[in-house]
């Protein structure tokens, strides 16, 4: 691996005065919470940091913290945390069943919230290095070549789909992101956390260079909400999925009252479907209504030449889902 | 036509674990013109190896595995992918099994490892090893290490798994030779729930 020093901040503004630091030296930095994706992209040569900024050490940051608005989520906290936490696991059942399908056990006791939120994409044409839009190159390959894992929404001018599992899990929360930078913190919903390409090709989220994410806000957990995720994979584990969705419903006396539903691993950014949900709220989620939902679901899809399976896969794991939850 | 999954892709394209696992042996060393004394280059790390205290002087970049290997000479923990792929690499870290391929030597500072080396006490083999032995476990060996490190975090954790639960335990190590169930008989025969096949 190529050489770079490693440092240890132990507070969230000295990462940021770091960051300011060597970015003004000329030099690059980039941030590691577990390292799982980090590193292999730097062995890989496809960044090259001069610094690595290890969050490991943060102050505050590795907590599950309930309080009376909500529950605070550390940026450090483990996916394997995450995933056996007992308030996460009854009142945020989809964030828990996320993280707990992501990789292996290995991954997921190293591996970080933040990290797996902001991991870069899984396209196999941007891990090998192909000059593509995501290098800062002017295309994308996936286009004209192997693109059965590519976006069937939201694509173009790159077609990646966002890897996380724990991403679409966390907007079907309406989660809130914290993120620290050179002029103090701001809090985002999730919703404007990622970006397309067309918004900003060479990045997936808002963060700039001297960002970082340093917490989730999760909203007070409701009555009578069920949630799940559920993740299609191309075998049984250690692997991103092929697709997937995170559904939060809120039924009261058999009405759906509320309804989140987002779709992993279709598009560049998590999909969320608005317009799905507004068929939901106020009735009863019949199969008939699920089947309607599933059509919705992908009424907009655009397939590329290879991926064209994704859609019938759609529709179905969104009925199926909506059934499961509301029976 | 066949289907492509990621990792035939990989394969075909020329890294994937089997290519990237054959890069090492054919590297050529490449030595620096003027190759710096190692006490200037580096800090010094304090790693608790199976109970035993080491302060080795680390570069920033070297992997736990490469420490644990090349170093302090601890050549059970095996490096297969490199890329947190395969599982040969596992040890655990203040009990909690992870890749050391694809964690620093310098995050470990200060933190208890356990390796393969330290399951047995001189001749005797921890339960695990030789229930690994009973159910013929290892066929070419290389992934038995990694195998035995997620056995012991999870029987460690959870003395009496179900069957689901070690499934899900070992998922993380790959066995070319293909012997799961093997592995998986013999962690459920150590925690006293599987059927021994004496
Ligand atoms: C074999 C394998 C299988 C995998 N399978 C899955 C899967 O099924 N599902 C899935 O979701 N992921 C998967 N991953 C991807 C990844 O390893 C995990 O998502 C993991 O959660 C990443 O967390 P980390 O803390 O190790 O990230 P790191 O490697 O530390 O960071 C990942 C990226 O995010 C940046 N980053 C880290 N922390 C912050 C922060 N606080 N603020 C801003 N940027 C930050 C880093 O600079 C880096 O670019 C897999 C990885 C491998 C190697
Ligand atoms: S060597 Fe394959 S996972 Fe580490
Ligand atoms: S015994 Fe050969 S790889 Fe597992």
């Amino acid at each position: 691996m190529k050489s770079f020093t490693n440092v240890n901040p132990e507070n969230r503004q000295e990462v940021v005065s770091l960051l300011k630091k060597v970015i003004e030296e000329g030099k690059t930095a980039s941030l590691a919470g577990g390292g799982s994706d980090l590193l292999g992209m730097i062995k890989d040569d496809l960044v090259a940091p001069d610094v690595v900024v290890n969050l490991k050490d943060l102050e505050g940051l590795q907590k599950i913290e309930p309080h009376s608005q909500g529950v605070r989520i550390g940026g450090l906290v483990t996916l394997q945390e995450l995933s056996q936490h007992p308030l996460i696991l009854s009142q945020y059942t989809v964030l828990a069943e996320a993280a707990g399908t992501v990789a292996t056990p290995q991954i997921r006791n190293v591996g970080t919230v933040a990290g797996n939120i902001c991991q870069r994409p899984w396209c196999w044409y941007f891990r090998q290095g192909f000059p593509c839009f995501k290098h800062g190159g002017d295309r994308c390959y996936s286009v004209v070549g192997q693109n059965q894992l590519h976006a069937i929404f939201g694509g173009g001018p790159s077609f990646i789909v966002h890897p996380s599992d724990t991403a679409p899990a966390l907007m079907a929360l309406e989660a809130r992101f914290r993120i620290a930078g050179p002029d103090g913190e701001r809090v985002v919903p999730a919703s404007e956390f990622f970006v397309l390409p067309r918004e900003e090709v060479s990045r997936e989220n808002i963060l700039g260079p001297d960002e970082v994410l340093v917490e989730i806000e999760l909203p007070p957990a409701r009555q009578n909400v069920k949630s799940t995720y559920v993740k299609i994979m191309d075998r049984e584990a250690w692997t991103h999925a092929v697709l997937s969705v995170a559904a939060v419903l809120e039924i009261d006396q058999g009405v759906c009252r509320k309804a989140r539903i987002v779709l992993g691993a279709v598009a560049p950014i998590p999909w969320h479907l608005p317009h799905v949900e507004r068929m939901l709220v106020g009735q009863r989620i019949t199969a008939d209504l699920a089947g309607d939902a599933g059509r919705a679901a992908v009424s907009r899809a655009q397939p590329l030449a290879k991926n064209g399976y994704k859609i019938p896969l759609t529709e179905a794991l969104v009925r199926r889902t909506l059934i499961s939850l509301a029976g | 036509m066949k289907p492509i999954s990621r990792r035939s892709f990989l394969e075909r394209s020329g890294t994937g674990m089997a290519a990237a696992a054959a890069i090492p042996a054919l590297e050529v060393p490449t030595f620096q013109s003027q190759p710096q004394p190692a006490e200037e280059r580096g800090r010094e790390v304090h790693l608790k190896v199976n109970g035993k205290d080491h302060r080795v002087k680390v570069e920033d970049h070297w992997t736990l595995v490469e420490v644990l290997r090349d170093h302090l000479g601890l050549t059970g923990t095996r490096v297969g992918c490199d890329r947190g792929e395969c599982g040969a690499c596992t040890v655990l870290l203040d009990g909690k099994s992870l890749y050391a391929c694809s964690y620093l030597a310098v995050w470990a500072d200060g933190k208890e490892i356990s390796t393969v080396e330290g399951l047995a006490e001189g001749d005797q083999l921890d339960p695990l090893q030789e229930a690994f032995i009973e159910h013929d476990g290892p066929q070419c060996g290389f992934c038995t290490s990694g195998q035995l490190m997620s056995a012991k975090a999870l029987l460690n954790q959870n003395p009496n798994p179900t069957e689901e639960e070690a499934r899900q335990a070992l998922a993380g190590n790959i066995c070319r030779c293909s012997n799961f169930n093997r592995y998986l008989e013999a962690v459920l025969a150590t925690s006293g729930k599987g059927s021994s096949r004496g």
